[in-house]
Order: C-alpha cells, then sequence, then structure tokens
C-alpha cells in the first residue's frame, strides 16, 4: 500500500486545518463536506500507517526539524496504529451518521460549529495517540476535550446537556491538571519530556519521590479520563445528553483513548517492572476494576433510559480492560487490547442505533418504545447483534474479547476474576435482554406515544449506513478472530518491551 | 473416499424461511406446503448421511477458524446421525400436526412461528453434527434464542415471564458453568475435537478437577433439565402445544442430553470417568430427578405440565445412564433419546388435540371424553405404555438396555430407583385414559358437540404412535449404528 511518511504530521494537520474551514465556511453542507473529505483522508493514511506497521516496525517523525529529545516527535508502533485505525473510522462512521442525526437535536446556525467542534476533537484524539512527548499528551488531550464539552452542550434537552458538558469539564479539567502534574514532576526528574528519553532515565534512577509522587498524579489523572470505577460520575451524564452522535463518537472513543495512554505511561514509560512488580499497581487498580464492571453492570440493569443504560455498560466495559491490563501478562494486556478495539465498535454501534430510534420517536425511554421493532426492523436488528456482541455470544466480536478475558485470568489463576466475569456478562444477558423484550415482544399499543407510532419509517439510509459497517466489522472481527487477535499480539508483545531509544537505528523516520 | 459434507442438513430448513416468509398468512397452503417438502428433504438427507456413513464415508464439513485455533466444524458420527435422523422424521410429522392444530386454534403470527421453527431445526442439526464442543455449545445457544420467540408465542404476560426463565435459566446456566468448563477443557488440552477416547489423554487431571468440570458441564446443560435446572421446562408450556411436542419432548431436551452424552463419550471418555468415579455426585443427583419429578407429575392437574415432569423424569434417565459411563448404558441413553421422543411426541400431540377439539388443559375435565374421541385416547393409551416400558413397544428395548449397563455397573440400587419409577409412571400416566374411557362424569355437558381433532393431527398421531410399535420390531438399524460407536 501507498506510504509516505509525511501521512504521520498529515494525520493531524489536516483536521486540524479542516476544523476552521468549517468556521469560514459557515454552511451545514459544506462544512459537512469538508468534514467528511479531511476524515476520509485521515482514515487512509491511519490504515496505510498500521499496514507499514504490522511488521514490527516503528517509526518516529520529527516535527520542525527538531532532533527528538529536543523536540517534539511523533511515535507509532502497532498499539497507537491500530487504535489511530479505530478512532478514525469510528469518526468517519460516526460524522456520516451525524449529517442526518443533528438536524433534528441541534439548530441549523450551530451546525457548522458542530463541525468545526467534531474536527478539532479528532485531531485532539489523534494527536494523543500518536505523539512520543509527554507533555505533548498533555496539550492535545485539552485540544480533543475542550471541544468534547463544547460537543456535549450542543445536546438536545439543553438544560441537562449544559450541566453535564460542565460537571465533564469540572472533572476532566481536574484528571488533566493532576496529568500534567505528573508529566511536571517526571520532568522534574528526569529533565526531559520526550517518552523514550524519560524511560531510559527513570531506569537509572533508585528511589526517588518526585517519580512517585508523578506516578500517582498520572495514575489518578488518567483514571479520571477512563472513567474507572469510583471516577465516573462525568460519564452517565455526557453520554446521555450529548447528541446522539457525539454520544457515539465519545463512547467509541474518549476512553479508549485514556486507557492508550494508560497502556503507554504504565508499560513503558515507568515499566511494567516498576509499576506492577515496584508499586503494586496492580493491587489498586484490579479491585476497584472488579468492582467496577459488576456494580455497574448491576446499575445497568436499573435504567430507564437506553442510553444511560448503554453509560453504565460502558464504565463496567472500562472495569474489564482494566482487569486484563492489570494482570501485566502477555495474555493479559492481548485481552485488554483486543477488547480495547472490540468495544469500540459495538458500542458505537449501539449508541448510533439508539440515535436512530430518538431520531424517529424523539425518546430513548424504553418504557416508551414498545414493538418498535415492526416499523424500525433494521435498526432494531443492528441493536439487537451489538447487544449479543456485548454480552459476549459466540460468533461476535465480543465472544473474543470475553474468551481471551477468561482464558488471561485462568492463566493467571485467577479464578475468582473469571466467576465475577461470568456473573457480570450474565447481567449484561439482563439489560440488554430487557431492551430486546420490549423491542421485539411489548405491545406497541401499551405504550404512552401511540399515535406517532403509527407514521413512523425506518431511519434514513445516510444513518443505517454507518450503523451496518459496524455491524459488519464487529460481526467480521468475530467470525475471524485471528485479524484483530494477531494486531494485538504485536501490540502486546511491543508493550512489554522497552521502548527503542531515540537514537535507535531500527525505526523509520522523518522530518518536516 | 470422497468426503460428504454434513452441512446439507442445514440447507433444507434454511432455505425454506424465505418461501415461509414470502408466502406468509395469505397462501398458508402453498406455505405449509413448502415447509413439508423442506422437512422431506431434510429427512432424505439425513438418510444419505446414514448410508453413507455406513459405507465407511469420512462425513466432515470445511473447518472455519475463529481465532488461537479454535475452530468450528460438522462431523457425522453414530449418536449424531441418529439424534439427527430423529429430530428430521419428527419435523415432517410435527409440521402435518401443525398445519391441523395452528388452525384449529386460531393462533396469531403464524408465519413467525414457522419461522423460528425452521431456523431452531437448522440448529437442531448443527448440533447433532458438530464436529466440537464448542460448535456444539454455539448451536446450543442458538437453539435457545431461536426458540424463545416460540415460547413467548401468546405474547400475555404469563408466556412473557415463561420466556424470561427459559433465556435465563438455559442462556444463564451455559454461560456461567457450561462455557467456564469448555474453557477450561481448551485451556489444558488446546482442542475441544470430539476424539474417541476423550481429549484428556494427554494431560494429566486430578479426579477432583473431572468431577468439578463435568458437574459444570452436566448443571451447565440446563436443556437436560436435571434438577434444580429443570424449572424452564414446566414454564415453557405455554408455548403452541406443536411446541411443546417437537422442541420440549424431543429436540430441545434432546440436544441437552445429547451434549451430556457427546461430554461423556467424547470428551472425558468412558475410562477417565469410571477411572475417577467423576459421576458419582451427579448420579445421585440424577435418580432424585427421576423419583421427585414423577411426584410432582402425580400432583399435578394440567395435563401439558404433568407430561413435562415427566418428561424431566425420563431425560434424568438418559442423563443417569450416560453418566454410568459404559458402553452399554450409553447405548441404552441413546436408545432411550429416541424411545421417549417417540412416545412423549404422542402424548403431547394427544394433549393438543384434546385442547383444539375440546378445549380442555386439566386431567380432572377429561372423564369420559374417550367416547368421544376414541383414536385420541388409544394413541395415549399406546403411547403411555410405552413411556412406562411394557412390551410390545420401544420404551421397554431401551429401559432395558438402560439396566443392563447399570448391571454392568453394578449400581444395584439404581434398578430400584428404576422400578419405582416406572411404577410411578403407570400411577400417573394410566388413570388419564382410564377415565376418559371408563368413567362418566357430571361436569362433562353431554350436549357439548365435541368432535374427534382434526385429520392432520389425527394422522400425525397415528404415524408416532405406530413407530412406537415397528421400532420394538425393528430396531436393528439404530442397532447397527450404535455398535459403530467408537469408544476407544
Amino acid at each position: 500500500m501507498f506510504f509516505n511518511i509525511h501521512f504521520t504530521v498529515l494525520l493531524i494537520v489536516l483536521p486540524l486545518m479542516a476544523a476552521p474551514i468549517c468556521v469560514i465556511l459557515r454552511k451545514p453542507k459544506p462544512a459537512w463536506l469538508v468534514a467528511i473529505i479531511a476524515n476520509f483522508f485521515v482514515v487512509l493514511f491511519s490504515i496505510s500507517l498500521l499496514n507499514h506497521i504490522l511488521d514490527g516496525n516503528v517509526v518516529r517523525y520529527e516535527l520542525g526539524g527538531w532532533a527528538a529529545p529536543t523536540g517534539i516527535e511523533y511515535y507509532i508502533d502497532a498499539i497507537n496504529a491500530i487504535l489511530l485505525c479505530v478512532v478514525s473510522v469510528i469518526s468517519l462512521l460516526t460524522l456520516i451518521y451525524s449529517k442526518q442525526s443533528i438536524r433534528k437535536e441541534i439548530a441549523e446556525p450551530r451546525h457548522y460549529l458542530f463541525y468545526a467542534g467534531w474536527l478539532l476533537c479528532l485531531t485532539g484524539l489523534l494527536g494523543i495517540l500518536i505523539t512520543g512527548d509527554a507533555f505533548n499528551v498533555f496539550v492535545f488531550l485539552e485540544i480533543s476535550s475542550l471541544s468534547m464539552y463544547m460537543l456535549i452542550a450542543l445536546g438536545r434537552e439543553r438544560r441537562q446537556a449544559l450541566m453535564a458538558a460542565f460537571r465533564y469539564l469540572i472533572l476532566g479539567s481536574i484528571g488533566a491538571s493532576f496529568i500534567l502534574l505528573g508529566i511536571g514532576f517526571l520532568y522534574a526528574a528526569t529533565g526531559t519530556l520526550n517518552m523514550s528519553d524519560i524511560s531510559e532515565r527513570l531506569a537509572l534512577i533508585d528511589e526517588s519521590r518526585s517519580v512517585i509522587v508523578g506516578f500517582s498524579f498520572i495514575t489518578l489523572g488518567l483514571l479520571i479520563k477512563t472513567a474507572m470505577f469510583p471516577l465516573f460520575s462525568w460519564l452517565p451524564n455526557a453520554y446521555q445528553f450529548a447528541p446522539s452522535a457525539v454520544s457515539a463518537f465519545l463512547a467509541g472513543t474518549a476512553t479508549k483513548v485514556s486507557l492508550y495512554v494508560l497502556l503507554r505511561f504504565f508499560y513503558q514509560i515507568f515499566g511494567a517492572d516498576y509499576s506492577f512488580g515496584n508499586l503494586l499497581l496492580g493491587y489498586v487498580l484490579l479491585p476497584l476494576a472488579i468492582i467496577g464492571f459488576f456494580v455497574m453492570s448491576v446499575v445497568a440493569v436499573f435504567q430507564t433510559d437506553i442510553r444511560r443504560m448503554l453509560a453504565y455498560s460502558s464504565i463496567a466495559q472500562v472495569g474489564y480492560i482494566v482487569t486484563a491490563i492489570s494482570m501485566a501478562t502477555h495474555q493479559g494486556l492481548t485481552a485488554g487490547i483486543i477488547h480495547i478495539i472490540n468495544h469500540a465498535f459495538i458500542k458505537t454501534a449501539l449508541f448510533i442505533s439508539i440515535g436512530c430510534i430518538i431520531y424517529r420517536y424523539g425518546t430513548a425511554r424504553i418504557d416508551d418504545l414498545g414493538g418498535i421493532i415492526k416499523s424500525m426492523p433494521w435498526t432494531c436488528a443492528a441493536f439487537i447483534i451489538a447487544g449479543l456482541s456485548l454480552i459476549g455470544v459466540p460468533l461476535t466480536a465480543g465472544f473474543v474479547s470475553k474468551w481471551h478475558l477468561i482464558t488471561a485470568a485462568i492463566n493467571s489463576g485467577w479464578w475468582i476474576v473469571v466467576i465475577m466475569i461470568l456473573m457480570s456478562s450474565l447481567m449484561a444477558i439482563i439489560y440488554i435482554g430487557r431492551v430486546i423484550e420490549v423491542f421485539c415482544f411489548k405491545d406497541v399499543s401499551s405504550t404512552t406515544q401511540s399515535d406517532s407510532h403509527i407514521s413512523v419509517k425506518e431511519a434514513p439510509l445516510s444513518m443505517l449506513l454507518p450503523l451496518w459497517m459496524l455491524i459488519i466489522i464487529s460481526v467480521y472481527t468475530g467470525i475471524n478472530g485471528d485479524s484483530v487477535v494477531d494486531l494485538a499480539k504485536l501490540a502486546a508483545t511491543q508493550l512489554l518491551e522497552n521502548l527503542p531509544s531515540v537514537n535507535n537505528s531500527l525505526s523509520i523516520r522523518g522530518r518536516l | 473416499m470422497s468426503v460428504v459434507d454434513p452441512i446439507i442438513t442445514l440447507l433444507p430448513p434454511l432455505l425454506v424461511i424465505p418461501f415461509i416468509i414470502f408466502f406468509g398468512e395469505r397462501r398458508k397452503n402453498l406455505r405449509e406446503a413448502s415447509i413439508l417438502i423442506a422437512a422431506s428433504l431434510l429427512f432424505i438427507a439425513n438418510i444419505f448421511l446414514y448410508q453413507q456413513f455406513l459405507a465407511g464415508q469420512i462425513l466432515q464439513s470445511e473447518t472455519l477458524i475463529l481465532f488461537n485455533g479454535l475452530k468450528l466444524f460438522l462431523k457425522a458420527e453414530p449418536i449424531g446421525i441418529i439424534f439427527g435422523l430423529l429430530a428430521s422424521f419428527l419435523w415432517i410429522v410435527t409440521t402435518i400436526y401443525s398445519i391441523g392444530y395452528m388452525r384449529g386454534h386460531h393462533e396469531k403470527n403464524q408465519t413467525r412461528f414457522y419461522t423460528c421453527f425452521a431456523i431452531a431445526i437448522a440448529c437442531v442439526m448443527a448440533a447433532a453434527y458438530s464436529g466440537n464442543l464448542l460448535t456444539l455449545f454455539i448451536a446450543y445457544e442458538a437453539i435457545t434464542i431461536s426458540t424463545f420467540p416460540l415460547v413467548t408465542h401468546a405474547g400475555n404476560a404469563k408466556a412473557k415471564r415463561a420466556g424470561r426463565i427459559y433465556i435465563g435459566v438455559l442462556m444463564g446456566g451455559s454461560i456461567f458453568l457450561l462455557l467456564p468448563a469448555i474453557i477450561v477443557t481448551w485451556w489444558m488440552t488446546g482442542t475441544t475435537d470430539f476424539t474417541a477416547g476423550g481429549v484428556f489423554n494427554e494431560v494429566t487431571i486430578s479426579p477432583l478437577l473431572v468431577t468439578i468440570l463435568l458437574c459444570l458441564m452436566v448443571f451447565g446443560t440446563g436443556k437436560a433439565a436435571l434438577m434444580p435446572f429443570h424449572v424452564w421446562l414446566p414454564n415453557a408450556m405455554v408455548a403452541p402445544t406443536p411446541v411443546s411436542a417437537l422442541l420440549h419432548a424431543v429436540a430441545v431436551v434432546k440436544t441437552g442430553v445429547f451434549l451430556i452424552i457427546k461430554i461423556v463419550v467424547y470428551i472425558f471418555g468412558l475410562d477417565l470417568i469410571t477411572k475417577t468415579n467423576a459421576s458419582e455426585i451427579l448420579i445421585f443427583f440424577a435418580a432424585g430427578t427421576i423419583l421427585l419429578s414423577s411426584f410432582i407429575a402425580m400432583k399435578k392437574d394440567n395435563l401439558k405440565a404433568r407430561l413435562a415432569y415427566s418428561t424431566i423424569s425420563q431425560l434424568a434417565y438418559i442423563t443417569l445412564a450416560a453418566l454410568i459411563a459404559n458402553a452399554r448404558a450409553i447405548e441404552g441413553a441413546v436408545l432411550h433419546i429416541v424411545s421417549h421422543a417417540f412416545g412423549k411426541i404422542t402424548l403431547f400431540f394427544c394433549a393438543g388435540a384434546i385442547m383444539v377439539a375440546a378445549h380442555k388443559t386439566l386431567i380432572s375435565e377429561l372423564a369420559g371424553l374417550g367416547k368421544k374421541m376414541p383414536y385420541t385416547f388409544a394413541a395415549f393409551f399406546i403411547a403411555a405404555i410405552s413411556i412406562i416400558g411394557l412390551p410390545p413397544l420401544i420404551g421397554v428395548l431401551s429401559k432395558l438396555v438402560i439396566v443392563e449397563g447399570i448391571i454392568e455397573s453394578e449400581y444395584y440400587w439404581l434398578i430400584g430407583v428404576l422400578t419405582l419409577s416406572s411404577l410411578l409412571n403407570i400411577a400417573y400416566l394410566l388413570p388419564i385414559p382410564f377415565s376418559a374411557f371408563f368413567k362418566e362424569h357430571d361436569s362433562l355437558n353431554k350436549n357439548e358437540a365435541i368432535k374427534e381433532a382434526p385429520i392432520t393431527c389425527l394422522i400425525a398421531i397415528s404415524i408416532t404412535t405406530l413407530t412406537c410399535i415397528i421400532l420394538f420390531f425393528q430396531t436393528d438399524p439404530i442397532m447397527n449404528l450404535l455398535a459403530l460407536i467408537k469408544f476407544l
């Protein structure tokens, strides 16, 4: 596949430049078109990059022509190449979907702002993934978060959406500042901001309080950003009240990107031995993760709004991923990465299908949606398939995740974890099954809005198409599981090794 | 040697679905004709596989590799062929029956009913011919999902509640107990293929772990309805009678016991189980289920509920025979799958016929009905005798073989259990036809115009009843296959 080293920087520059163009154009349609085109090229670049990384290569790109420890560099290996693809593909599909959906959710004069914000958010997320510089992570984190607050605030239920955005802003800022503080301490200890350089110099420091403090700050900040169990309170409101396209995008990407940062910092910058061996991070993360996925699955069962139910389910899924990550074994790490990828697609599909339902019915309350499979068969079918995948039914992507998660736990000898995972899967059966039952078997007439039900049609094609693309992806990765598993294994192998030194001659280099 | 693909058995039930939906409610006759054709084709396909197998062919499909070497494939072996033949033959009969039943009962959503039914049959075929435990597990789950709309067919609160219990017990059990056991098996041995003599030969495994795995698998197989995982079955009786008849007396529940037989023979291997005494606890559970459910059955006044508990008891026979784990008992278990299938489906057909013709569901209302519906109750009588295990009906043979197996493994007290259970069978089954024929009851409105059941129902009933008799004299086809099971 065609590859040019400058694709790396174009990945960031293209959406960043497209955002102001959207603002200049000011009309919804051209703005949408610009966003789509920019995003389309981003997808192409990231796929080409991934293709290039598959044989174990590492790409380094020096910005501004400054050599690495001094200047900022982009660093790409398997894990972030994979996630670049996932994020850009999800962004493209939700963007296609958003064109119709925001018509009913956002006033037309604000549409161009929506697309501009979206592109900035995408820039931020891609930037976090691609950069090899610790401080740069913070910068992109802020770009993505600020634009995300704005996108959430555009939600249909204005008052709640503003509150949700404000809440996210407070907690998100706290999280980001913690990360900044942590990076500051690391800089104090090592005198560098380049990831490879930090990790090299940290290895030389025996005992340093400032490293431990930096580590703690970063851990706490990342736990807020990933919505780990006790620090999740920003998430349900944000997912519920944001415009449906934003919910879908957010659910698929935001927490996943933070999880990537977590992986990079714990496994490579600090090193698995230091994080999990010396500082016993596993003992902190694991109980929280297990309580998280179990309690949140139970909470999800009792939700009346499907979006909120899915939000709690998302927190539970983060719990699964962190459980897998805190095993600190190759298998565990593989399982975690597989679930990051699979869950991104599954959750986005679920949120899009709910968005389609909201588009037609104006509500996501479970009780009001009886028997809608008759009027929206395609949407409901997609929801059911994605829901089964979330549960982990065989031949879906979720099964691949669960299988690896459970075998990894067995291999580590954590039998209680196995039991907890299975119990929580049963909860998933209940909360997804409840919705499916209402969709398929509850009488239409028993719902409150029976008048509006008669005229309801299937969602428009431009919304169904991205939805079914996601479903096809998640079913394909379920049947041909090796496609994801092999990638995840490669990424896990690389994550367990040290970051290659800045001057490593093996990497592919480029400079602007 | 050419390779014949068992996947041909999936095609007829799947390909008929577009026809069912296309013809829909408007052209009922064409819809049902297409199902009959598909059912006949399926039966022919199964016979073809049977003949090919006897001719020594290897019947295996392409493998689909999922990940890490986990794979799905179909492969025919004797137990599966018997199960496939049984289910496909009874699909024909049930279709004939349901034409009369569904129309006579004016059921709604018949197209959905037939569609789900066809999907369920396809899944049963996949289960019957599955080549490894993972394939069987997936087919097992697919059966649960595809029969769920059939259980909730009536759409009322009771049906929905039953549906929830159905999904909850079957899927919950299989995901929480069966799946981990499969994962552990795969983790230890690196395979889930059904292998003659079991897959644990290469690895050292402690007797305790064997016991735990076996318990997980047997209890996790909720479809086998071993107590305390039986609650779904009586609840599922809210389904239309053809569903109760084919699925909840034959296809679904038999998939459960079929799975147990398969894991005993091909995953653990008979040797490992007898060597480690892994099945001892479970044998107590099975014996307890046999007796307890018979007692409960006596208390039930609702005809279908009584039959459901009778099914639970009979399924426990099969589980018991499988767990005894010697060659003779396994043969008995497989034979009992067949004999119980024909007996119980006849009983359910009769219950449905009574419901359609006389609108009676309670046993206490049946007194004196025998004169109005002589054929139905005669068939009921014959089938009941087969279930009880009296000659000249197939039921006696399977019970006999199971007892031989018991004697071989020297569990003599189990003979007492089986004898007592047979007596209980007499006590709860035979009073029904007797009171229908010989009792006059006041509450029965004599002026009420009750006629025999619809003709298609009677045809179906007579086919299954006759088979009960014929199989007693013609057991060779089954026995020939049973002799081919590779235990080592």
